[in-house]
């Protein structure tokens, strides 16, 4: 006899997600993704002047926002007809790159770790490190005064065999979690030297950057990056190693789809024809390149009413929350009719597979020799992790360079008049993965804006055909060794970094007109 | 409840509203807390309604002190859904747990705006019995239970972005549904994390802070905190000298920059840790912390304010409120005037006028809370 189990909220993600699994014989059997709110931007940009958009965009995520306005710009800069200089492609990768890396760094330590480390091991504390021994006593000052939240938020957990054994691993990793703070802080920092503050930075228009480089910006930067640079070489990675270690089963719990894509990740010319992170999908184990006419979204278990299978461009969206069937407002996009997953994972190996990058090649060459695994072993819950901190390192190597080829005294910005009509879109990669934003522009005014993201890939519903989506697939087979603690689920679903504010972001719930974006 | 509504109002309607507000409330909420000469922690339920997070990001971006420092030093931390351990049935019964067990002592943090429509069905967190319970019924449900409010974010505090024209889900900000608690508002998109902690430390220690007529504490968002008073490319408006496109020099006026209707010291404080603020970035200021940001059509973040447009200084001041309700009831509307005065007349800057000029912004700021009280209803 199946039971079900509902995890609401799942926390530690950015956005509301109900996850609810049907359980026999100890494993899933059936899996449901929903989010769970809606907002409207799309609605709230229309006949608003086109310049506001990469603002506006931003506040869509605010763990992610620069891959918003990034995506927004890039939209800009086709509907206005105004190519960046040269400057301005560099700075928006310098300032995106610093988000990737603050995301990566709080997805695995702030948002995951707690799955694995036990903080409890902190009562056990014998050394001298002055953060760790105030939190020891911290919570042992809470527990010794009986105090219910002590220990809050790290505790209440769920509660089980579950967390690592070795206590000076654990220790290890609580003080690590420490310096991810800090780290990610610095990310923050290293973004608002061009971008005036994180999170929602003020400098991303159209035609480029509002900001100019400056040499104590640069060094500011350089210097910042050294730093955590070093943090992901060495703790970031290894940590992630020492888990996978601990955890060897999550080598295959979790084992996602297997089609993934990317649709190029920071542009290394403009117009965009190359990109540092490459173009392209891998499609029952084939390699493909990338046709956007080749996206359709359906609707038939989306709270939609509208016909199913548009192309984006000519999308439409009628809401209908209390459509028989229907359990998610993700819509559900497919590729050629495929379930695709993205996100690092994808751009890793595709990258891999590509041999687009020598020093991306040889980083999951070193990791996959240190864990004695092949690269079938990516496809799993500790696979996205992994590919997501190597994915940080190739990236901070790759920011050394993009800050060389900055020119002081070049211009950042190329001067635009807003068009009566135009249309334009911004297809590109943010830390969870591919995103596309797409505007349409009417007497000035934005007649009609959508975005397709990352999580509306992953966490899709079914599609027409019933297939499952990214989410739901890798949950499936995935154990639960105790139903009022369904841990292991929750890691699956954490290790793809769930972004719902960015997922579902299409809704009107005034009337039931019909929305239509034809581009 | 610790006091009446009635009781809050007036307080809240006198000049010194915090200092008397926090007489009433401070010894209770220390015996609650378990605070003794002011050292102990707040306990804070931090709950999120329509947001991007943004805001518990910006918050942990703090320096001095550290996350980990304020986690340990300043609150207890029971519920905050991005950083918290608990997650699903583990994470509700932390709430249920507060609402039953510790009411009237703890401070409930919200971020987020709380849909109205559709019953609230627009942002659903959690089960209750296996019923999706509504942001709208947690902050029902967790107001009555939490000795006061801290709205964190413009989406709280007044609504911002899920509210802004046509507002789909009817989203509405914080004050608009618990009417019975007294409510700090700390605005921003997102508000610096100093805001935060500084308000949740003066609380601990002090009591709450003074605050102004739209509920902000007037150490962080007092009109003596006006971007354009403060701002560092002040020098290029006294000289008339306007950045005409996006990285050129000058003062952000003509780019659109709202500068001069915005209230907070982010001009002199900086962010993310001091590196930067909006300005000097050269991404001119979007007045993310008024109760018009992000504005309505027709007051594009990039056009300049519609004060530019009247020629010259006797009708501008005329017009001062007029021109703060075409904004949307912004506050300030006599420094927006004041801009306009020196960009037309391009004069030195002189301190007597600004002093009279803060005199009527006082004024004004109630002239225009109120326009903006009335037009929320529409």
């Amino acid at each position: 006899m199946a039971e079900t189990i509902v995890i609401d909220p799942l926390t530690r993600i950015e956005g509301h997600l109900k996850i609810e699994i049907k359980v026999e014989n100890g494993k899933v059997i059936d899996a449901f993704s929903s989010g769970e709110m809606f907002r409207g931007i799309e609605i709230i940009l229309r006949d608003r002047s086109p310049e506001d958009a990469p603002m506006i965009v931003q506040r869509i995520c605010g763990v992610c926002p620069q891959i918003h306005g990034t995506g927004s710009v890039f939209a800009l800069d086709e509907a206005f007809n105004a190519v960046p200089p040269k400057n301005g492609r560099l700075i928006r990768n310098l300032m995106l790159s610093a988000n990737f890396l603050q995301s990566h760094i709080l997805h695995f330590y702030l948002l995951s770790a707690l799955d694995f480390v036990d903080i409890t091991a902190i009562l056990g504390y014998k050394g001298m490190d002055s953060k760790l021994i105030k939190v020891k006593e911290w919570v042992q000052a809470d527990i010794d005064a009986g105090k219910k939240d002590a220990g809050a938020p790290f505790l209440p957990r769920y509660e089980g065999d579950f967390y690592i054994k070795d206590n000076d691993l654990n220790i290890h990793g609580i003080a690590s979690y420490l310096k991810a703070i800090e780290m990610r802080r610095k990310c923050q920092e290293m973004l608002a030297i061009f971008g005036g503050k994180m999170p929602h930075c003020q400098t991303l228009v159209g035609g480029g950057v509002a900001c100019r480089p400056t040499i104590d910006n640069l060094t500011a930067f350089r210097s910042r990056l050294s730093e955590i640079k070093t943090f992901i070489e060495k703790t970031y990675i290894p940590d992630v190693i020492a888990v996978a270690k601990q955890y060897t089963d999550y080598f295959t719990i979790g084992k996602g789809v297997g089609n993934f894509m990317c649709y190029g990740g920071f542009p290394e010319n403009d117009p965009k024809t190359e990109w540092f992170l490459p173009q392209g999908l891998l499609i029952d184990g084939k390699m493909e390149k990338f046709n956007p006419d080749n996206i359709a979204e359906f609707v038939k278990f989306s709270k939609y009413s509208s016909p199913t299978g548009l192309n984006p461009y000519d999308g439409q969206t009628v809401p209908d929350y209390k459509k028989d069937g229907a359990y998610s407002w993700l819509k559900s996009p497919r590729y050629n009719g495929k379930v695709v997953e993205v996100g690092p994972l994808a751009r890793m190996l595709l990258a891999y597979l590509n041999k687009s990058d020598s020093n991306i090649t040889a980083l999951i060459d070193g990791a996959l020799n240190a864990l004695g695994a092949g690269p079938e072993a990516l496809n799993s819950t500790l696979g996205r992790h992994a590919a997501r901190a190597l994915e940080a390192k190739a990236l901070a190597d790759r920011m050394e360079g993009w800050i060389d080829e900055i020119d002081l005294n070049g211009p950042v910005h190329t001067k635009y008049t807003i068009p009566q009509k135009s249309k334009g879109k911004g297809l590109t990669e943010g830390p969870r993965g591919a995103l596309g934003h797409w505007i349409t522009i009417d007497n000035y005014k934005i007649s009609n804006y959508q975005a397709v993201v990352p999580t509306t890939w992953n966490g899709s519903p079914r599609d027409d055909n019933g297939v499952l989506g990214p989410f739901e697939q890798a949950l499936i087979g995935t154990p639960v060794s105790d139903i009022k603690n369904p841990i292991e689920p929750a890691r699956v679903i954490r290790s793809f970094d769930p972004c719902l504010a960015c997922a579902v972001h299409v809704i009107d719930v005034e009337d039931d007109k019909v929305y239509k974006f034809k581009i | 409840m610790l006091i009446t509504r009635k009781k809050f109002l007036q307080v809240f309607s006198g000049s010194i509203a915090g200092l008397a507000l926090s007489n009433l409330w401070l010894p209770k909420l220390l015996g609650a807390a378990d605070v003794k000469n002011g050292k102990g922690r707040l306990p804070i339920v931090w709950f999120q309604g329509q947001n991007c997070s943004g805001c518990p990001v910006s918050f942990i971006n703090t320096e001095y002190p550290s996350a980990d420092e304020v986690l340990i030093e300043v609150i207890t931390l029971e519920y905050n859904p991005t950083i918290m351990a608990g997650t699903g049935d583990v994470a509700v019964a932390v709430l249920e747990r507060m609402a039953s067990e510790e009411k009237g002592k703890f401070i409930l943090v919200v971020d987020g705006s709380i849909p109205i429509e559709a019953e609230g069905n627009y942002c659903n967190v959690g089960e209750i019995n296996g019923k999706s319970v509504t942001a709208l019924e947690w902050m029902q449900i967790l107001g009555n239970a939490a000795m006061a409010v801290v709205a964190v974010g413009t989406c709280a505090t007044w609504g911002g972005i899920p509210a802004a024209p046509p507002n789909p889900t009817k989203a509405m900000a914080a004050r608009d549904i618990i009417k019975n608690k007294p409510i700090i508002n700390i605005p921003g998109c997102p508000p610096h994390p100093d805001w935060i902690i500084g308000t949740l430390v003066h609380v601990l220690k002090y009591g709450i802070p003074a605050l102004d007529d739209l509920g902000r504490p007037v150490i962080f968002f007092g009109p003596d905190k006006v971007i354009h008073d403060n701002c560092e490319l002040r020098q290029y408006f006294d000289a008339g000298q306007f950045a005409k496109d996006f990285g050129e020099k000058g003062c952000l006026y003509e780019l659109g920059c709202k500068g001069p209707i915005a209230h907070c010291d982010a001009a002199t404080r900086g962010w993310n840790s001091g590196v930067n603020w909006c300005n000097r970035s050269g991404g001119p200021c979007l007045g993310c912390t008024e109760p018009t940001f992000p504005g309505g059509t027709g007051s594009g973040l990039y056009e300049k304010l519609p004060a530019v447009q009247v020629p010259g200084l006797s009708e501008i001041n005329a017009n001062a409120n007029t021109i703060g309700i075409a904004l949307g009831g912004a506050v300030g509307v006599a420094i927006a005037g004041h801009a306009v005065a020196r960009a037309i007349s391009n004069k030195k800057f002189n301190k007597k006028t600004a002093q009279k000029e803060n005199i009527k912004e006082s004024d004004s700021d109630n002239a225009a809370e109120q326009t903006n009280t009335e037009g929320e209803g529409k």
